[in-house]
């Protein structure tokens, strides 16, 4: 597994998070490492629904390398989409559509963040994702 | 002081629940179901399935007998004058949908449907989809500060061109019991035909559809600590003779030939294909169980809970209750603190409660809200699980403040 400097530093943290508190606290330090969007990019096709909270997710592909950025109003879920970003910028759409999120989120104790009932968004994010790794 | 629930160990779920350190507050939802439910369900498949008024051999004799006697039971329950009034769906969508289509063809274009600003999706997209198919007008009652349908404007919006009042007896977001009585009465005084949407109210305390005096009044058996795949309608005797078939099958039947067909009266007419026999017996179960409870107890403790439940939410800062709820459930809002973030924070801690527009999506936006928390409360709760619940909250809140 090829891991972005960033990636690792995330997973090396996660990995030594020993209660519910520790990863929550973790979250949120990750998420105000999220760029902000503009406000012109918080628009209505960028707009990830089935979520309890206002999400946005802006992709484009530069030299066939993916570049995402992603917002949210809720703070817990930012963190989880900074977790997100950081394993997936700059792949390719063959990568992106290869890769294994769900063992991604596992690795990093967040498997459960994962699941479609939980209605967070961040499965929403992902089935967005892999639409537009398919359609590219 | 710790305040029990005397019947919290008739519901095994619960003690599987806590071993696996969850605190189940998500009742309005749906319930967890007394052992007497499983064991009926047991009892069922265990001595021989069979489709019900079909066959004349013994098995279907059996279960048609059961099925049956849950009609009665659910009958007795309500108060209703004949069990044949008793209309088994899959649920209380489904008889709304129901009703929504079975009486269509009394609708003409202009005439009005009044449903109030805090229904539940179900008892709002199928009236809001007829009105569409027959250019009908959508009136909406609107509400009090307290979260009940503003009697005074309702009586006026209520009028010669209303032809169906559709209201929730219990909001399933607010907690407040709507004032059924004049706004029933007046709207039959216009020729409107009445619908109750009972999904929440008939989980407490014991209603008389009599008293009530509504056409139709419909709720779910989940909710009411029964099996999924079932809900209820009961109908006035005329409303039922209004009332035309919706979907076509097996057992609805009276005579078909390739080209026509005729129909059963209610309330075999409205059950068309094989029922959910084994959720009807086990809703039959279900109330047998909760008809031995003693009423009074179970309202007490609800109460007792629900004060329990209000006063924690007023003691912390910054928490916005919804409306006055009366009974069973609080939904509220955080200052600065959005309720994605809480609802994160619950979960980790093994709280279930339900977070989001709890399927009333105008009524939030009315209140200028993205969402909120609802805590919900059902008999075997007891004063632990509220505790355990404030602790978390106040976790959550340290963490995110």
């Amino acid at each position: 597994m090829n891991l972005s400097q960033e990636a690792s530093q995330a997973l090396e943290s996660f990995e030594q998070a020993r209660s519910w508190e520790q990863r929550a606290r973790l979250l949120m330090q990750w998420g105000e490492h999220l760029a902000p969007l503009d406000a012109v990019e918080k628009i209505e096709a960028n707009r990830v629904h089935g979520c309890e909270s206002l999400v946005w997710l802006v992709a484009e592909q530069h030299a066939g390398q993916w570049q995402f950025k992603a917002a949210s109003d809720a703070r817990l879920l930012r963190g989880l989409l900074a977790l997100l970003l950081v394993r997936v910028q700059g792949l390719d759409s063959a990568a992106l559509a290869h890769l294994d999120l769900r063992a991604w989120f596992t690795q990093l104790g967040l498997e459960r963040q994962l699941s479609p009932s939980r209605s967070n968004g961040l499965h929403a994010v992902l089935q967005r994702m892999a639409q537009l790794a398919s359609d590219a | 002081m710790f305040q029990p629930s005397p019947w919290r160990a008739d519901f095994p779920a619960i003690a599987a629940l806590q071993r696996q350190h969850q605190t189940y507050l998500d009742n309005a939802a749906t319930t967890q179901k007394p052992q007497a439910l499983l064991d009926a369900l047991s009892h069922y498949y265990a001595h021989g399935a069979a489709n019900v008024h079909r066959a004349q051999h013994l098995p279907g004799a059996l279960a048609t007998q059961a099925f049956e006697a849950s009609r009665d039971k659910v009958a007795t329950w309500l108060n209703a004058a004949d069990a044949q009034q008793i209309i088994f769906t899959h649920g209380a969508t489904s008889a709304l949908n129901l009703l929504a289509y079975g009486l269509e063809y009394l609708f003409e274009a202009g005439d009005e449907i009044a449903v109030s600003a805090l229904e539940h999706h179900a008892n709002l997209l199928p009236w809001q989809q007829l009105a569409r198919r027959r250019n009908l007008r959508l009136v909406i009652l609107p509400l009090d500060g307290q979260g009940r349908i503003d009697q005074e404007q309702a009586l006026q919006l209520i009028g010669p061109r209303t032809r169906l009042l559709a209201v929730s007896q219990l909001s399933n977001v607010l907690g407040t019991w709507q004032p059924l009585a004049p706004l029933l009465a007046h709207a039959q005084a216009q020729g409107a035909l009445t619908v109750v949407d009972g999904a929440q109210g008939v989980v407490h305390g014991r209603h008389d559809v009599q008293a009530l005096d509504c056409d139709f009044y419909v709720f779910s058996s989940h909710k009411l600590y029964g099996p999924e795949g079932v809900g209820v309608i009961h109908g006035r005797r005329q409303a039922l003779q209004r009332l035309r078939p919706w979907q076509f099958g097996g057992e609805m039947v009276q005579i078909a030939d390739y080209h026509s067909a005729s129909f059963r009266p209610a309330p075999l007419g409205f059950e068309a294909g094989t029922p959910p026999i084994a959720g009807v017996i086990g809703l039959g179960a279900t109330l047998d169980y909760l008809g031995g409870l003693d009423a009074n107890a179970v309202a007490a403790h609800e109460a007792s809970l629900h004060q329990q439940l209000l006063r924690g939410l007023a003691d912390r800062e910054g928490i916005r209750v919804l409306g006055t709820p009366q009974v069973a459930l609080a939904s509220f809002v955080i200052d600065g603190v959005h309720n994605a973030d809480i609802a994160h924070l619950l979960t980790e801690q093994g709280i279930a409660v339900r977070a989001g527009h709890h399927c009333a999506m105008p009524l939030l936006e009315g209140l200028g809200l993205e969402g909120a928390i609802r805590v919900s409360l059902a008999l075997y709760n007891d004063s632990d699980d509220l505790q355990r619940f404030f602790d978390a909250l106040d976790q959550a809140l340290e963490l995110l403040r």
